[in-house]
């Protein structure tokens, strides 16, 4: 084996860079490319050891843009590669670049699955709310009504939540950012990549020439504080533009009540990424669709599960415990055997 | 009186039919009497033949399940075309192998099943026991149900569970008429009802009942035997092809020091590969049941370029699904294994029913130009070597690489001589070593194979995917690189040829006739040929193993003859690509009905263009 050229984690952002990059000017996707780039090091992996898998849209040309090893497959079938790449080498980090089309329309089988099984694979879906590569259709995210190529008269088909889909899948790590958050999009980006088991982000991304402003509601710096809620592990859900309001459980739903920073406590429901009860989990990743409650980032769900790619290593390692390592003369020899003289 | 002087006459070879309802253990009852006559040294193929229903309603036509072997003193290549026994279990099960029972051959029949229902429900309008209808075959009525039921008389089971047994007690009554021992299907039955001492003693009771039934009654004026087949020296046991592509699959993982990983979705009749393949987690074996067909190819290529044997099993519609991974794995250009257990199609077709109507789209079937070898195996037993030498060229050449098997062999048993380990092939493979030099589209002058770098591998981070690549693996929309590209494909596709053996043409290099094959066709045309020189006449044989790219020395012999005659289990799907590619005007005999081609209809076929 040859040295690596480059050491141990000993690489930056500005190694990373691939092949030149063909988005549109403006795309959101390029924030995610670079807090990508930013967050890799972090990781104290060596470079050789990342993989980034995709399969087709404008997000999935992702892998093509950085130096690491890629593998740029084919639509919404990126996640049966990349298990198939676990499974061969557990010791890889494996990368799975989707788009609201890719993971959830052509791909969304192979998505649900990759989420039940737990491989250790790190899942960034660019939800930007339409079909950009193929110019403009409606994805099975964009909202009820949108009009776009395929729908001039408004679609009627309602949408899919990705988070939602990701925790009635059994991901065991589920979080949601967005292209703006610069800051916030790098800290969960990296928690997704340290998480060992399915680990899931949905960015809200923004694509300019098709469907720009989806989300100005959160992006826009006079709505932003009204409509974004940033979910911090054992604090309540406080947002707003004086941060004085939170959005508390009431046993039932969530609704808005008044938040004074000086009195905290008030008994207000806080978040707990390693143990919410469904209800509370699904009607929370829920509320980005619901127009007076503010929409909320961050950590959904963080456990601790064994990796589809452990037990079967388990598993292997118990089988030769009982049958020995196995070798060809047994294997032809097994069962009834005769001989001809 | 019972004649009390029976012969024991030697034949060289005998069919055997069991047939029965689904639910009858017909399968099992064959599966049984087929181990034992191969441990007595007789040469064997079985052919299964099994309703896609689980438990078809009892009694009627289509649930009927059979279970056929052809055993001999000498080499055989087929489960026979016409059974010389066959054991019903009820009427349906007789009216529907009748007609291919050979004239005066001998019938075992239950008769506890010969009722006005079962009657009915077969279409019989009188019973054929009573009504001459078998007038000219050897019929032999025997109430198995009940002799079941009055041999376990003693045990505390229900009618039922009782029934069970009475696929026993008709193998106990075959294995006296064949001079078989009983110690084989008894330990059998041991091993599999440890947990059950009821059914264990039941069964046991049941088949030496049967047996001793035959010999007490002496309903048999004879018994037969057959001698020991004269086979290469060596240790044999039997499988079935599916159970020999799972047998090479493991070798060739074991000889390129690898990891197997299967990516398969259950799907009629492959999943017996998926099985068995699970069973071998000590061997580093690692099956993939994965979500959907297309996720099956795509966990395997994904393994593939990750550096594992990649493997894939499908039949029927799932290799429709599996097709666009496959154009991935041609223009990713990774060594991957693709398997089809063909299947009477289109759509669903006849899934338990063998066919070898993919040959086409094996060859022709994704979007672009996306040529993949397609290798075929012959015989149960040659699927092991079909799936090493599948591996073998995977490797060499950076390609994914189409196997096909079909239904009779996947599901079909013979003997196979076991290899020593250190006899097998070498299978080589080899990764790029100098980063300089290195670019993932790179290709060794020899094969045009492209070098290989693992993730993992530090200094060889690459790209690969299926946008159209230049050599260094950068997205290239010039229309001369591509240009290139395909051409290049293409060509190395074309190599393997000079890297694999030529099949050896059988009989003189031009005449009259030549007979050109592939698959499982193999043991038929064997068969026929061996009767038509038997009869006289000169024929010439050419079976192909590689059928994409086709061997060079087919162009030396196929032009020498006044007729090339295909027989094929399709419309003339080979025929098509033989006059396409050597401008011949091919024959063929093409018949599908969901059954191996039978010998005698390829003899005919043959001499209608010997006598003109
Ligand atoms: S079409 Fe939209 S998503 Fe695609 S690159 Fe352009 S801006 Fe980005």
């Amino acid at each position: 084996m040859r040295e690596p050229i480059i050491n141990k984690a000993q690489f930056t952002a500005k190694d990373l860079a691939g092949e030149d990059i063909r988005w549109c000017p403006g795309c959101g996707d390029y924030a995610i490319l670079s807090q990508m780039k930013k967050m890799l090091p972090k990781l104290g992996l060596p470079k050789e050891n990342f993989v980034f898998v995709s399969g087709i849209g404008c997000s999935s040309r992702f892998p093509y843009y950085l130096s690491t090893y890629g593998f740029h497959g084919i639509h919404g079938r990126a996640p049966a590669l990349a298990s198939g790449i676990k499974l061969a080498n557990p010791d890889l980090k494996v990368f799975v670049i989707t788009g609201d089309g890719d993971g959830l329309s052509i791909g969304g089988n192979h998505f649900i699955h990759l989420c039940r099984r737990n491989i250790d694979i790190t899942v960034i879906l660019f939800n930007n709310q339409i079909y950009g590569l193929t110019k403009g259709q409606y994805s099975p995210t964009s909202e009820q009504g949108q009009i776009t190529k395929s729908s001039p008269f408004g679609s009627i088909e309602p949408a899919f939540n990705p988070v939602t889909m990701a925790l009635a899948s059994g991901a065991s790590f589920v979080a949601r950012s967005t292209d703006r958050e610069q800051k916030h999009l790098g800290e969960m980006l990296l928690r997704a990549a340290q998480h060992k088991g399915t680990s899931f982000v949905e960015v809200y991304q923004n694509c300019v020439i098709f469907n720009d402003g989806a989300y100005s509601d959160i992006t826009d710096t006079k709505l932003k504080k009204d409509n974004l809620l940033i979910m911090e592990q054992g604090k309540p859900y406080v947002f707003g533009q004086n941060s004085d309001k939170a959005v508390n459980w009431n046993g039932n739903k969530f609704e808005v009540v008044p938040y004074n920073e000086s009195t905290k406590s008030n008994n207000l429901f806080t978040h707990d990424e390693h143990g919410l009860r469904a209800t509370t989990e699904f009607v929370l990743a829920g509320l980005s669709e619901q127009p007076d409650l503010p929409t909320p980032i961050g950590v959904f769900r963080n456990e601790k599960r064994d990796t589809y790619e452990a037990l079967l290593e388990k598993q292997i390692e118990f089988v030769k415990q009982n049958k020995g390592e196995g070798r060809l003369v047994d294997l032809f020899n097994e069962g009834h055997t005769w001989t001809v003289d | 009186m019972p004649n009390t002087d029976h012969k024991t006459q030697t034949l060289e070879s005998v069919t055997i039919r069991f047939a029965g309802d689904s639910g009858d253990g017909m399968q099992l009852t064959g599966t049984q009497f087929t181990n034992t006559a191969a441990l007595k040294g007789s040469d064997l193929i079985t052919l299964p033949d099994y309703p896609a229903e689980i438990r078809a309603p009892s009694g009627t036509l289509y649930g009927v399940s059979g279970f056929q072997i052809q055993f001999s003193s000498e080499k055989v290549y087929t489960p026979g075309d016409a059974p010389d026994v066959l054991v019903a279990m009820n009427p349906a099960a007789l009216k529907v192998n009748l007609k291919i029972l050979k004239t005066n051959g001998i019938i075992i029949v239950n008769t506890d099943a010969f009722k006005r229902r079962n009657l009915e429900l077969a279409d019989y309008q009188s019973n054929p026991l009573e009504d001459g209808s078998l007038d000219g075959y050897q019929v032999f009525q025997v109430p198995i149900m009940s002799l079941t039921r009055n041999a376990l008389e003693d045990l505390s089971l229900s009618n039922k569970e009782k029934d069970l047994c009475k696929n026993f007690f008709a193998l106990g009554i075959t294995y006296w008429l064949f001079t078989q021992s009983l110690e084989n299907t008894l330990n059998w039955i041991e091993g599999k009802f440890h947990n059950r001492t009821d059914m264990l003693e039941a069964n046991q009771l049941a088949l030496k009942a049967g047996y001793s039934y035959a010999l007490s009654t002496e309903m048999f004026a004879t018994s037969y035997s057959i001698s020991k087949a004269k086979k290469r020296k060596g240790r044999y046991r039997n499988v079935t092809g599916n159970e020999a592509l799972a047998l090479g699959f493991i070798t060739a993982a074991k000889l390129t020091d690898k990891e197997l990983v299967l990516g398969s979705y259950p799907i009629t009749p492959a999943s017996d590969i998926l099985h068995f393949l699970s069973k071998y987690r000590h061997f580093n074996v690692k099956t993939f049941q994965a979500e959907d067909e297309i996720a099956g190819i795509g966990a395997a290529l994904g393994a593939a370029y990750a550096g594992a044997v990649g493997i894939t099993t499908t039949s029927g519609p799932g290799i429709a699904l599996k097709t666009e991974f496959m154009g991935l794995a041609v223009i990713t250009e990774l060594p991957l294994v693709i398997v089809n257990i063909q299947r009477g199609g289109p759509s669903t077709g006849l899934p338990t029913k063998t066919e070898q109507a993919d040959l086409m789209q094996a060859i022709f079937g994704r979007n672009g130009e996306a040529p993949i070898p397609v290798i075929a195996a012959q015989s149960p037993a040659d699927s092991f070597w079909a799936a090493l030498e599948a591996v073998r060229i995977a490797f060499k050449f950076t390609t994914p690489v189409l196997l096909l098997s079909d239904g009779y062999l996947a599901n079909g048993a013979e003997p196979w001589r076991i290899p020593d380990p250190s006899e097998l092939p070498a299978i080589e493979v080899t990764y790029a070593s100098d980063a300089e030099q290195f670019a993932p589209y790179k290709r060794s002058l020899d094969t045009l194979a492209r070098q290989m770098a693992l993730p993992g591998t530090p200094g060889f981070e690459h790209h690969i995917g299926g946008l159209e690549k230049d050599e260094s693996g950068n997205v290239s929309y010039m229309p001369d690189n591509h240009d290139k590209m395909v051409h290049l494909r293409a060509d190395k596709i074309e190599r393997i040829r000079e890297f694999t053996s030529h099949p050896a043409i059988d009989g003189p290099e031009m005449g009259e006739l030549l007979l050109v094959s592939w698959g499982s066709t193999y043991g038929a045309i064997y068969t026929a040929i061996e009767q038509l020189r038997k009869e006289g006449y000169t024929v010439s044989w050419y079976h192909l193993r590689w059928i994409n790219p086709l061997p060079g020395n087919l162009e030396n012999y196929i032009h020498n003859f006044k007729t090339v005659l295909v027989p094929e289990i399709n419309l003339g799907q080979l025929s098509k690509i033989l006059r396409m590619e050597y401008l011949v005007d091919v024959r063929g005999f093409n018949k599908i009905r969901g059954l191996p081609l039978s010998t005698k209809d390829i003899v005919e076929a043959a001499k209608s263009y010997l006598k003109g």
